[in-house]
């Protein structure tokens, strides 16, 4: 692995300049190296980080068939590594106007690396650095405990799913407590909320007396709030003190967690176990905001690659030759999902629809479908939208939020479903659908979600560990709960119990018959019905290394 | 339709034939023209004309900037190159076990392009890391799921384009068995390697001898042979009157005089030593016939299924008794014949019908005009979809009374195809019928699996045909 040759470096520069210009906002300093084959061996199973540290299943061949990215949220081949400073690769032999182009895709990704408010925690680092002491501190506690370092990392790896990371951003963008005391945010987070279930009508009410109180008498106002709780309900003292010291109610992150409230990860003689934890955990968080906003990153990268090669004057010539290229990557597939082609086209949709005024209440409010495609009050500050978008979305609110009709009408998008043929065995893909709600559930259907798991603190307590999975419409990977759970009693030291919901029973629906009429060209698919589907709430339990699981 | 199938089912509709099972067998009997041959790569699917043909599907995250837009082959690297060595890996596994924690590393299958556009199979060791994380599949259901993403022109309800269920050999996925691709000696080396993972895995039993109990390990090892300079062991005696012939040699020994030790010259290369050596134990050998229908029904995943299986235990006993087990192979269809290799076997295209009967007919046949029940341990392994035109077991039975009279042990694999009742093929009614299962479990054994197994559960259905 090297750096690039000067000339090309001199080509980088003069993107940078470029770039610059048109508005994007970047570090000056970028790494830019060349890969060969014989690199991207070493290099992919560290999800391209040269520095991360060593574990033996990066050796092995992983099986990621199912759920690969749920289970792997990182591409082993990304060019761009959001490190300071950025960090590219590069084949040795690209021509220097596909450099170029490849140049302002990189610059877009790290435009976006340095200026997306989800990667706002990683601001502040060089995590290749950083990697690179996590990867010698691990190789000194092997040097000391050998196989146990593995185990450990492979049981910490198992949950580094589990990690709270809007919970780290929310407290990186949080405004400082404004004066609010931790009896009042019991008051209101547990007390009201669990203790006492009130309705959500009294629940404002107390809101409202509250800050009635405080407005009265900013400094002794809340005191005196407090002397009517005390009167209504006697046993509010008592629960608060007892409520001192405990965590709070629901614990998103379990990796942290267990670093805080594990007995057998706070003896003398296992502390290191927390530091391979800490390591992993920040590694998984690093990773986090990279797969939520990959079409945001990619469409971004790609609307800048075009927007910026044609209007760069060093590569007059090789128009035809970027066309070529440029088409590979950002053409929509028939059947399938080009994030590049999708985010890029939305970028341009977005930066249009604000340049001529459509997020207004006029536009909305306009149903004529002539008067809607005519629909211009060229207010301008396009470019400006799209900005503030790339610095406070991610990929679930860009779809969400703009995904919408005219956008798949303009596009001509749709669903596609499949039905199997048995007697060709070929899957026959249709249109399933045409409509903007439809496509973006798909989108967003497919998007990175880990399942919402926490811990119950309550019901923690004494020895067993807790865990709730928050059922969302979709079960758990049912194999891979034995080993998942064997590494957490180790980690915990002590049973484990996971409530999650399971499929009771599925009945597949009849299908109809569908009788084969001679003559009809035009192969209509009917959409096969849904099967119904039972749930059932279960209980694993996990101690001295044996799985049992029991009905709720 | 061949003459003799025609006969066949002449004899058997004679003998009272249920009508829908006859146009059961006459559908699998119209395969029989295509003949088995080896063949050179699966036909692909015939595409209706003015529809898309759509190869690959991709997800959102499908795609990346190394790949894509630069355009760099991902290259997985063969896992040799990565490993320090599959020894390392293994051993790191069984200390696992030791450790109180399950076993991680499983066996993978990778078809791989080889030289003039052959593929051919490898195995590498892989793993999973396990998290808790949303199931996709829980509808059990081949419906696409939610679908995906299209663009361009069509109705609602529109077919646009075609996709094959099984990905040609390169563009991903697919073992390959029974399709005729690959070289054999390639596979020779890889099973090798196989087995050796394989070994690890079962931890069995070795295969023994009915009754004597003997032991099939080839080689034993022992500090017998004698080595001057370096060894285990120093023979003192051996060295001393090394020592004293060099000095006579020397001339530091008078032969008038006592011999001075002392004065002793002592040449490194007068040391002998004892040093550990490979014996060869001739103690026993053993014989293992691999029997598999390739009849008509046999068609696709149960073929993959059972060949898997074989593959699997060819490799570990190619590895376990480097190469003192004989292995001799088997097709059948209606007639039974004998095959040169593993090659062979592996790849023989399916077509035909079902007598499971005349393979065993053949190996009592073999066995007894060689007579190999007086030389060798005899193991059968046989697998079929479990279809048999000979419903009762009628012919089949008598032979395999026959077989355990000198067989070490009979495992028959049932590989359940899909679209038949689970529990309900014929060889496994009859066998159960037979009551041999419970009464003679040390002689023959029976497992039956889904035409989906994948690989855990097929090493489990090995594990119990040989076990003890």
């Amino acid at each position: 692995m090297q750096l690039i040759d000067q000339h090309a470096k001199r080509i980088m520069e003069g993107c940078k300049e470029r770039a610059r210009d048109a508005g994007l906002r970047f570090d000056d300093e970028t790494l830019e190296y060349v890969v060969t084959n014989r690199d991207l061996i070493e290099l992919s199973p560290k999800v391209m980080i040269p520095t991360m540290y060593d574990y033996w299943v990066h050796d092995v061949e992983v099986l990621k068939g199912r759920g690969r990215y749920e289970l792997y949220p990182s591409n082993p081949y990304e060019t761009v590594i959001n490190t300071r400073p950025a960090i590219s690769y590069y084949n040795d032999n690209n021509p220097d106007w596909l450099n170029v182009m490849i140049f302002y895709h990189v610059l877009g990704h790290i435009d976006f690396f340095q200026n997306n408010l989800y990667f706002r925690h990683t601001w502040d680092d060089d995590f290749t650095g950083q990697a690179l002491a996590d990867k010698r501190a691990i190789a000194r506690l092997r040097s000391e405990h050998g196989r146990w370092v593995d185990y450990v990392i492979e049981f910490a790896r198992s949950v580094d799913n589990l990690v709270d990371f809007h919970g780290l951003l929310s407290d990186l963008h949080r405004p400082p407590r404004n004066g609010v005391s931790t009896r009042v945010d019991y008051y209101f987070d547990v007390f009201l909320q669990d203790v006492k279930k009130v309705r959500v009508n009294d629940y404002v009410k107390e809101i409202e007396r509250f800050n009635a109180c405080r407005r009265r008498d900013p400094e002794a106002g809340e005191d005196a709030f407090f002397k009517e709780v005390a009167a209504r309900h006697p046993e509010f003292a008592a629960l608060f003190e007892k409520s001192a010291g405990k965590p709070g109610r629901q614990h998103r992150d379990v990796m942290q967690f267990l670093l805080e409230h594990s007995r057998f990860l706070a003896a003398e003689e296992n502390k290191w176990m927390q530091t391979v934890l800490q390591i992993v955990r920040q590694t998984s968080l690093y990773f986090q905001p990279q797969i939520r906003t990959k079409i945001m990153n990619e469409g971004w990268a790609s609307y800048w690659h075009e927007t910026l090669f044609m209007q760069d004057d060093r590569i007059a010539g090789h128009e035809v030759d970027f066309a070529r290229v440029n088409a590979a990557v950002t053409a929509m597939p028939r059947v399938g999902l080009n994030p590049y082609a999708l985010g890029m086209r939305l970028f341009y949709f977005i930066e249009e629809a604000a340049d001529k005024g459509r997020y207004s209440r006029e536009f909305l409010s306009l149903l004529d479908i002539d008067r809607r495609k005519r629909f211009d009050t060229a207010v301008g500050g396009g470019r400006e939208t799209i900005f503030a978008v790339r610095e406070n979305l991610n990929d679930f609110l860009f779809i969400n939020t703009f995904i919408e009709q005219d956008f798949v009408t303009r596009h001509k998008l749709f669903v596609a479903d499949k039905v199997l043929d048995e007697q060709r065995m070929v899957w026959r893909w249709f249109v399933k659908s045409r409509k903007a709600e439809d496509y973006k559930r798909m989108i967003k259907d497919s998007l990175y979600h880990p399942p919402h798991i926490t811990v119950d603190v309550a019901k923690t307590g004494g020895d067993a560990l807790h865990l709730v999975h928050h059922f969302e419409g979709m079960p758990l990977v049912q194999e891979y709960v034995q080993n998942t759970m064997l590494g957490l009693e180790f980690l915990w030291g002590g049973k484990v119990v996971l409530e999650t919901t399971e499929v009771k029973s599925v009945k597949q629906p009849e299908k109809a018959q569908q009788p084969t009429l001679p003559g009809i060209a035009a192969p209509v698919v009917d959409q096969a019905p849904e099967p119904e589907i039972t749930w059932q709430r279960v209980r694993y339990t996990m101690k001295d290394r044996k799985l049992s699981k029991g009905l709720i | 339709m061949d003459a003799r199938l025609e006969a066949y089912l002449a004899a058997l509709r004679a003998a009272g034939l249920d009508p829908s099972r006859e146009a059961e067998l006459r559908r699998e009997a119209a395969t029989a023209p295509a003949g088995h041959g080896l063949s050179e790569a699966p036909p692909s699917p015939v595409f209706t004309e003015g529809l898309d043909v759509i190869r690959r599907v991709t997800g959102p995250y499908d795609l990346a900037d190394l790949t894509f837009v630069q355009a760099m082959t991902p290259s997985p690297g063969s896992y040799a190159a990565r490993l320090g060595s599959l020894d390392d890996l293994m051993a790191r596994d069984s200390r696992r076990e030791e450790d109180g924690f399950p076993r991680k590393i499983r066996i993978g299958k990778l078809v791989k392009p080889g030289r003039g556009g052959k593929d051919r199979v490898v195995v590498v060791p892989t793993t999973v890391e396990e998290k808790f994380l949303h199931d996709p599949n829980f509808r059990q259901q081949e419906e696409g799921g939610g679908g995906a993403g299209g663009s361009g022109e069509g109705e609602e309800g529109e077919v646009i384009g075609e996709q094959p269920v099984r990905p040609k050999e390169g563009e991903g996925g697919g073992q390959g068995a029974g399709k005729g691709e690959g070289g054999s000696h390639e596979l020779e080396s890889d099973a090798y390697d196989l087995g050796k993972i394989l070994t690890e895995q079962f931890s069995l039993p070795n295969l023994q001898d009915k009754g004597k109990k003997r032991s099939l390990t080839r080689y034993t090892y022992d500090l017998t042979d004698r080595h001057r300079g370096f060894g285990q062991l120093l023979d003192k005696k051996a060295t001393l009157r090394q020592i004293v012939e060099t000095n006579i040699a020397l001339g530091r020994v008078r032969q008038a005089e006592p011999p001075d030790p002392t004065g002793f010259l002592i040449a490194p290369r007068d040391k002998v030593y004892r040093i550990l050596s490979r014996e060869k134990d001739f103690e026993s050998q053993a014989l293992v016939f691999f029997l598999r229908d390739y009849s008509g029904s046999m068609s696709g995943k149960p073929t993959e299924v059972v060949v898997s299986q074989h593959v699997m235990i060819y490799s570990w006993i190619l590895y376990q008794y480097g190469g003192q087990v004989e292995s001799r192979f088997i097709l059948h269809d209606t007639e039974a014949k004998e095959v040169p290799d593993f090659y062979t076997y592996y790849n023989s295209r399916v077509a035909g019908g079902t007598k499971v009967a005349s393979a065993f007919r053949l190996v009592n046949g073999i066995v007894q005009k060689e007579n190999l029940a007086r030389d060798f341990n005899i193991y059968v392994f046989h697998g079929t979809d479990g279809d048999d035109w000979d419903s009762e077991g009628k012919e089949l039975l008598p032979e395999l009374e026959t077989m355990m009279g000198y067989a070490s042990r009979i495992g028959v694999t049932i590989a359940e195809n899909s679209y038949g009742n689970s529990g309900q093929s014929e060889v496994q009614k009859y066998l159960e019928k037979s009551g041999w299962l419970e009464q003679k479990k040390n002689l023959i054994r029976l497992d039956v699996m889904s035409e989906n197994a994948e690989e855990p559960r097929i090493i489990e259905g090995i594990k119990h045909l040989i076990s003890e």
